[in-house]
């Protein structure tokens, strides 16, 4: 309970831990709160940036939609158009080539029954020789009635 | 049983007395009855010693413990401070880093609460007195007799474990603060201003000797207040424990009744030894406040 030396000494202690305290605890602490403090703001300042964007792309995103469903749209419509014109055009063209298919066909019998009657023609004239050969056996000649019997074949 | 009163008394100022280190003159005759034959620096065996060895004496109980709570202290902060810095960006701090940053947030928001002006070294101050002071306090709850036991078997005549029932103790601190008070007054009003505080108010100049005895017991009241508020509550709780451990010698009864008091009496201390560290640091805090202000 006297009061001596142990006064300053205190005095003194207290000052160095003042100091102390002072140069080597509290400033890194308080600093070190700071930084966290600017972290965590600057996390949700982040965060509330993100979910900004987020909203953003999602509208973004249905934009798009719309549009590429617009587009599709179109694309299905002009496809439809496109498909009926192609097959108005194969129509045209099968109708075309049919024709000439027809007309081929046609040419082709004409040729044939011509060359049947041709033939049947020759054959015929052959007949007829053959017939009045027999008829006539010794009076006709064939070969001094040729030009008759050729005059005789072109009129059948 | 005047024999146990007397005892009783002895034990009290036992536990009262400080291990002083000090200088006994020539011809001193000491408690054994030893004359000396000249002057001896020497540890004070009784009380009658250590008064007698008058100023040049210090108190190593004391200044030893609180030396030690003052380095735990900033040894733990400090190397908390080192760690945080370096793991403020690895995110959430643990254990007594979260402990120690809770503190210095309700430190700093205290201050910044009390003190209007701006200066880096009050915030520092107030926690080194904060947490210095709760540390020496919370001294007073460890078991009264097992550190002066301790110290008994080791050879040492007195021991007081807690640092802030030493008057020296607090005045010392609350003499350091009432330096500051009066350095930042003379700087922020300058001498003028600050003479000017003491004598031109409240009563004009023509009221100056009293303005100066009203000024004058307003300023030496600071850390007087201070320091006796904080002395005399751990004194008085040192010596309820004091008069709770003597119980434990008057029979089963009485050391049943002592062991209940004196964990009820630990618990209400631990809200004193809190509150004395609290009310010295924002005290300090609006007695700087103010010195910095310019007021009147």
């Amino acid at each position: 309970m006297n009061i001596n030396m142990t006064l300053i000494g205190q005095s003194i202690t207290f000052a160095f831990f003042v100091w102390f305290c002072m140069k080597f605890v509290w400033p890194p602490i308080v600093g070190a709160l700071e930084a966290r403090k600017k972290l965590i703001a600057d996390g949700l300042a982040a965060a509330d940036r993100g979910k900004h964007e987020l909203e953003l792309a999602a509208k973004r995103a249905s934009e798009t939609m719309h549009d590429a469903k617009i587009k599709a749209s179109e694309i299905i419509a002009q496809a439809d158009k496109r498909a009926s014109q192609i097959v108005e055009e194969s129509k045209g063209t099968a109708k075309v080539e049919g024709d000439r298919i027809i007309t081929a066909a046609k040419a082709e019998i004409e040729q044939e029954s011509h060359r049947a009657r041709e033939a049947l023609r020759g054959d015929v004239a052959a007949l007829v020789i053959a017939g009045a050969g027999k008829v006539l056996r010794r009076e006709v000649d064939a070969k001094a009635h040729a030009d008759l019997l050729e005059a005789i074949k072109n009129e059948l | 049983m005047s024999a146990e009163a007397h005892t009783s008394t002895e034990y009290i100022k036992h536990h009262l007395q400080n291990l002083t280190y000090g200088q006994l003159p020539a011809g001193y005759e000491r408690g054994d009855g030893e004359m000396l034959q000249e002057s001896t620096w020497t540890l004070a065996h009784t009380a009658r010693e250590a008064k007698d060895m008058g100023f040049m004496a210090i108190n190593v109980d004391t200044m030893g413990f609180s030396i030690l709570l003052g380095a735990l202290f900033l040894f733990l902060f400090h190397r908390v401070a080192k760690s945080a810095a370096t793991a403020a960006a690895k995110g959430a701090p643990s254990g007594l880093v979260n402990f120690v940053e809770w503190v210095v947030e309700f430190i700093d928001s205290s201050v910044k609460g009390s003190f209007t002006s701006r200066n880096p070294m009050v915030a520092p101050l107030a926690l080194t007195i904060f947490i210095w002071i709760f540390l020496m306090n919370l001294m007073d709850l460890v078991p009264i007799d097992w550190l002066p036991g301790l110290a008994g078997a080791l050879g040492l005549p007195f021991l007081k474990v807690v640092p802030t029932t030493d008057p020296n103790a607090t005045f010392g601190m609350s003499l350091a603060v009432f330096a500051l008070v009066i350095y930042y007054s003379i700087k922020m009003k300058g001498v003028g201003g600050f003479v000017g505080e003491l004598t031109l108010q409240p009563f004009g100049k023509w009221g100056m000797p009293a303005n100066l005895l009203l000024e004058g017991v307003n300023l030496i009241a600071k850390p007087v207040s201070l320091a006796l508020r904080l002395f005399g509550n751990m004194y008085a709780g040192e010596m309820i424990f004091i008069l709770i451990a003597i119980m434990f010698s008057g029979g089963t009864v009485l050391a049943l009744t002592g062991g209940v008091l004196q964990w009820a009496w630990a618990v209400f201390h631990i809200l004193i030894i809190t509150l004395q560290a609290f009310i010295f640091m924002t005290l300090t805090i609006v007695y700087l406040d103010m010195a910095h202000q310019e007021h009147h």
